[in-house]
């Protein structure tokens, strides 16, 4: 199926102070974000994807000069595709904090003029970037979303739509998701931010003022969340137990087996690209996200703004990072609230990047799905 | 058509506005159904891809879950209705499953294939298995690994400490009330709690 193409970021400027879940406040910020489709005269037709860790606002298409499409979603998203723009208004938005063009660590820093925030940044959540989107469509002139879709911390953002905005939003489509990160997920996190933490080139965050990037730090970060969004058996058949030469080299410090080498390239395209205080804040993100927290850990009860919300949950057998039990425990939140919830546990051997993947059951159910938002919305 | 007949007279049995829970659900045309003519909201229950595909095109609610695991998901007496219809015969743990049913449900209505219908006695006693509309699997390749009689249930209902409001039984798409066990190649009951 055909891309939507040659694609141009846009962005938008927000004057106005953003109250931040720990009581901080971004003064003003810059927002990027990507739109793919036509707004429909009812503006009624709009559908917000919510991006996770590593990824932005570039959803679909490619940029000029690219000969492939680039946007992390591209095999969802675009005519004819299952979230299709040829009926939807499909928003991409890349979250303040993230280092993609929104405002972020990386950005100049308003009290100290010459300096970017660096470790400054304040720490934002889940629910903080649920505020900034809804902002940004204000200014779209966007009142109600047709759907808000996400995968992994994006679902989780999905989710906190129908907590925060239940009235601004008609669907969640909320995949790959839990309804807040076990111990071993957050352990997880922790490892890789004590990775980048301790790394010499950190320099307590503030690495730019040293003209440094802890590159070191932000590979073992990657490596290790790397393997997680995996499942054991498609790195096996992936990898295997290959070898990088036809005998081993009896070596502790060199690349043996096809797995590492395969990391480290990975570890390195990343390095390139991600800056360590974004992925040290993104994880936090994650790890605070547990909107139960606040209803006594009760999560139906946690749900109850959201009854006049419809939902499709999707989780993958092999997920063990986003297991399906996490997604059974928000569909039982949802049932126990008597909202419309459908839910699709798709048995892909993927792991957690089944949901960036093109999976025909996955992707049926998407567009069976969203065929029928685009209907309701007389798209 | 006799499988319209038969939703129509299942459907007949659950009272208009219920909520409802429908375990192995099909494609959902039962539940849209329902939505669509008796004013009813709820779930369905699947596990086969194809099935939970076809129900998301119809827009019925439907969860994809294995009916073997239990119906941890659901509080008691959550529904008005919990329909079990042609997926007993299917479920290894049919005790469980019935009881299940009943707690999740203020009624449970099941259907399965009645194995005493006369076609199928006469098939035995000739010394075959039968092979039939409602039964139309070869011995070695049939998913029903429950086959029982419509006189069958009426005893586990009661073991179960199950009320049986109603029962009959279905022949080509009509209502059976007269030696359903003999005359019915379909089950139905409608079952409460004591």
């Amino acid at each position: 199926m055909a891309s939507i193409g040659v694609v141009t970021p846009l962005s938008m400027f927000f004057a106005e102070p953003l109250s931040l879940r720990s009581g901080a406040a971004l003064r003003d910020y810059t927002l990027a974000y990507e739109t793919y489709g036509t707004l429909n005269a009812a503006r009624s037709n709009a559908v917000l994807v919510c991006h996770a860790l590593n990824a932005s606002h570039h959803v679909a298409g490619r940029y000029a000069g690219q000969d492939q499409p680039s946007g992390w979603w591209d095999n969802l998203v675009g005519p004819g595709k299952p979230l299709d723009t040829d009926k939807l208004f499909v928003i991409g938005v890349n979250n303040p904090g993230s280092c993609f063009g929104s405002t972020g660590p990386m950005s100049p820093n308003p009290d100290a003029p010459g300096q970017a925030y660096g470790a400054d940044f304040p720490v934002v959540t889940v629910e903080d970037w649920v505020d900034a989107q809804a902002r940004l469509l204000d200014r779209l002139g966007i009142t109600q979303l047709a759907a808000v879709i996400g995968g992994s911390l994006g679902g989780m953002q999905a989710l906190a739509w129908t907590l925060r905005h239940p009235e601004r939003v008609r669907h969640c489509v909320a995949i790959a998701t839990a309804p807040n990160l076990s111990a071993q997920n957050i352990a997880f996190n922790e490892v890789a931010r004590r990775a980048i933490v301790t790394d010499p080139d950190f320099h307590g965050g503030h690495y730019e003022r040293h003209g440094a990037v802890p590159r070191r730090g932000l590979r073992v970060a990657r490596m290790l969340g790397h393997i997680t969004y995996l499942s054991d058996d498609s790195m096996d058949a992936k990898f295997g137990r290959t070898l990088r030469h036809a005998e081993p080299a009896y070596s502790t410090q060199d690349i043996e087996f096809q797995i590492e080498s395969y990391l480290r390239h990975q570890a390195d395209k990343f390095s390139e690209y991600f800056d360590a205080n974004t992925y040290l804040l993104i994880t936090r993100a994650l790890d605070y996200f547990d909107p139960a927290r606040v209803a006594g850990g009760d999560l139906a009860r946690a749900f109850e703004p959201a009854r006049g919300n419809r939902f499709l949950l999707v989780s993958f057998t092999t997920d063990w990072r986003f297991a399906p039990e996490r997604s059974r425990e928000i569909v039982k939140a949802l049932v126990d609230n008597r909202i419309a919830v459908s839910y699709a546990e798709i048995d892909a051997p993927h792991g957690h990047d089944a949901f960036l993947l093109d999976d025909a059951r996955y992707h049926g159910v998407l567009r069976a799905y969203f065929e029928r938002v685009a209907a309701e919305v007389g798209a | 058509m006799s499988e319209r007949a038969d939703l129509e007279i299942i459907a007949s049995l659950v009272p208009p506005g219920s909520r409802v829970l429908d375990l192995g659900c099909g494609g959902g045309e039962l539940l849209a159904h329902l939505q669509q003519y008796r004013g009813c909201s709820g779930y369905g229950i699947e596990i086969a891809d194809d099935n939970v595909l076809a129900c998301a095109q119809r827009g019925v609610n439907v969860i994809q879950l294995n009916l073997e695991d239990g119906l941890a998901l659901f509080e008691d007496a959550s529904f008005d209705v919990v329909l079990q219809l042609e997926t007993l015969q299917n479920l290894r743990h049919t005790e469980r499953m019935l009881r299940e049913t009943a707690r999740v449900g203020r009624i449970g209505i099941v259907s399965f294939p009645n194995f005493a219908h006369w076609p199928n006695r006469l098939s035995v006693l000739a010394g075959r298995m039968p092979v039939t509309k409602a039964l139309p699997y070869q011995w070695y390749d049939t998913p029903n690994i429950r086959v029982g009689t419509f006189a069958d249930f009426e005893l586990l209902a009661r073991k179960l400490g199950l009320q049986v409001s109603d029962s009959f039984g279905l022949q080509h798409g009509r209502v059976v009330r007269r030696w359903p066990n003999l005359l019915a190649s379909v089950a139905v009951f409608r079952i409460e709690r004591r």
